[in-house]
């Protein structure tokens, strides 16, 4: 019985009237269907960013780049190639200077 | 501009993954990304939906972010990142109770292709590999035919707290709130692998949700656990969580549980259970996920050649929920101080206080045991005698007598901080 109670407290919105009782104390899972924010916004720096607006969005927001601490250039480019031989990021092979370099213009530290 | 953007976008969608399966509906990113294309990107560069900001408490920048309550079954979050989602309990909701509410629970992701629908009775979670029998169970299977099982415990990041490192590391610059506390309700991984069956020579278990990389050659988010281990009897799988489902960004409809370990393991949209005869040299078991196999997992900046392992159990750590940086109190009079506090993987046995900077400590009250692996509240009371500039910090000891020490862990990827926890304060 305590345990029907700790059940019913639990789920409640389970106790459908319909329901036999011997399963009254399971709970229901419904299908649940959720929009997700689209996470569409660009790397801001105009011209500068189109490397790494053309490359990297697909997988990511930038929101995340945009929020990491200065680190020096060769954590920058430790990054974008885990993200390429790691992650398999489709990143233009010769796009990565430029995203390398937009990078530690806007989020460099000697 | 637009028409690199093109190239990239056809580059990327000729790479997409087959139909999937009825249980689910991918809101695809690359789905997305053919129906609007670029002219459907927002120029924008911060998200329209940020409407407050907060101040995490770090030594450099940038500190501030978003207060975003725009995503799905949540309510206010810290907006680490929109997609895949990075959000960010709020500090002051761990002062409220020793369980953290569903709707401000934290949620991170890897991969950007998460399904934004389930069908529960399609759904099916496959238990396969090597065993006698393969099973594909519902969640009306699981629920109904399986015992019952209910546990209080903590989920936390690998890289909570990753923010406060010094020298600051690259990843998701988390404060203290990558981490909750809830009721799972759910059943034995033990009673499900007996059903199928464990051949001899089994060495450890795969598991794997329904997320995907959004580029298919990249690596499937895929995590394993010793055999003996869940086998344990501990390790569960969670159908419900303070009392109600899942909300789909923690793993609805089902989520592996390995209480005291690091959330890494803690598979979500669990569909997939593969038992392994040999050792899982995946990606994010063999490289991803790794610490250095040193005390506290610590190394000196630069050090190399160090032997990584698998991150595992969680360490012990204690947090003030009442009093931040920056509190200013009036000389002579008493001030409740109050927080939680986490044994990591065995309970707590005792919380101290110090309000001299670590010099003295003092006993705090513990709350009510609500089980090893769960929060536990502490509480006590202080008094700063003399104005001016004053340390308070707060330790926790597990019931292994590990203690949180006094100087701070540091290792690359940002992982297992528990130093002591230290706030600055004012009298006058």
């Amino acid at each position: 019985m305590l345990k029907r109670l700790a059940a019913i407290a639990c789920f409640g919105s389970a106790l459908l009237s319909s329901t036999p009782a011997w399963v009254q104390d399971l709970p229901t899972i419904k299908s649940t269907t959720v929009e997700l924010p689209a996470g569409d916004a660009l790397f801001p720096g105009g011209s500068s960013a189109n490397a790494i607006n053309n490359n990297c969005l697909a997988c990511h927001s930038p929101d995340m780049v945009l929020n990491q601490p200065p680190l020096p250039k060769a954590t920058w480019e430790a990054e974008v190639n885990k993200m390429i031989n790691a992650y398999k990021a489709p990143i233009d092979k010769a796009d990565v200077p430029a995203i390398v370099s937009y990078l530690v213009q806007t989020k460099g530290k000697d | 501009m637009r028409n690199d953007k093109e190239d990239a976008l056809s580059r990327l969608l000729r790479n997409l993954h087959p139909a999937r399966s009825a249980a689910t509906q991918h809101s695809s990113r690359r789905a997305v990304l053919r129906n609007i294309g670029i002219a459907g990107l927002s120029l924008a560069v911060s998200p329209a939906f940020a409407e407050e900001l907060v101040k995490l408490p770090f030594a450099s920048g940038p500190r501030e972010r978003p207060l975003t309550h725009d995503f799905p079954q949540k309510g206010d979050m810290i907006l680490q990142r929109v997609r895949p989602p990075l959000l960010e309990t709020p500090m002051e909701v761990f002062d409220r109770g020793v369980f953290t509410p569903n709707d401000q629970f934290y949620v991170r992701w890897h991969w950007a292709e998460i399904p934004n629908s389930v069908d529960v009775d399609a759904f099916r979670l496959a238990v396969r590999g090597h065993v006698d029998r393969t099973l594909s169970l519902s969640v009306s299977d699981i629920v109904r035919d399986l015992p019952r099982v209910e546990l209080a415990a903590v989920n936390q990041c690998s890289g909570n707290s990753r923010g406060f490192f010094a020298p600051r590391v690259p990843g998701a610059q988390w404060a203290h709130g990558a981490m909750g506390n809830a009721k799972w309700v759910g059943v034995r991984l033990k009673d499900v692998l007996d059903r199928a069956g464990v051949k001899a020579g089994a060495v450890q278990v795969r598991f794997k949700g329904l997320d995907e990389p959004v580029v298919p050659e990249a690596p499937t988010f895929r995590k394993s656990l010793a055999i003996d281990h869940a086998r344990d009897g501990e390790v569960m799988i969670a159908y419900a969580m303070n009392g109600e489902q899942l909300p789909l960004l923690n793993g609805f409809p089902l989520r592996l549980i390995v209480p005291g370990w690091y959330s890494t393991y803690w598979v979500k949209m669990l569909s997939d259970i593969e038992v392994l005869d040999k050792p899982d040299d995946n990606y994010w078991m063999a490289v991803a996920y790794t610490i250095p196999d040193t005390p506290h997992a610590s190394i000196t900046p630069g050090q190399s050649g160090v032997k990584m392992v698998p991150i595992n159990r969680m360490v012990p750590r204690s947090f003030f929920t009442n009093i931040t940086d920056g509190a200013s109190y009036t000389a002579g009079t008493r001030v409740p101080a109050r927080g939680i506090a986490f044994g990591g993987d065995s309970g707590v046995a005792k919380v101290e206080f110090s309000s001299d900077g670590g010099k003295s400590w003092q006993p705090a009250r513990l709350g009510d045991d609500l089980g090893k692996y769960g929060f536990r509240q502490w509480q006590t009371d202080f008094e700063l005698a003399d104005k001016g500039d004053h340390a308070l910090m707060v330790r926790c000891t597990n019931s292994s007598g590990e203690v949180q020490p006094d100087a701070p862990n540091w290792n690359g990827s940002g992982f297992m901080r528990n130093v002591i926890e230290t706030v600055q304060v004012r009298a006058f």
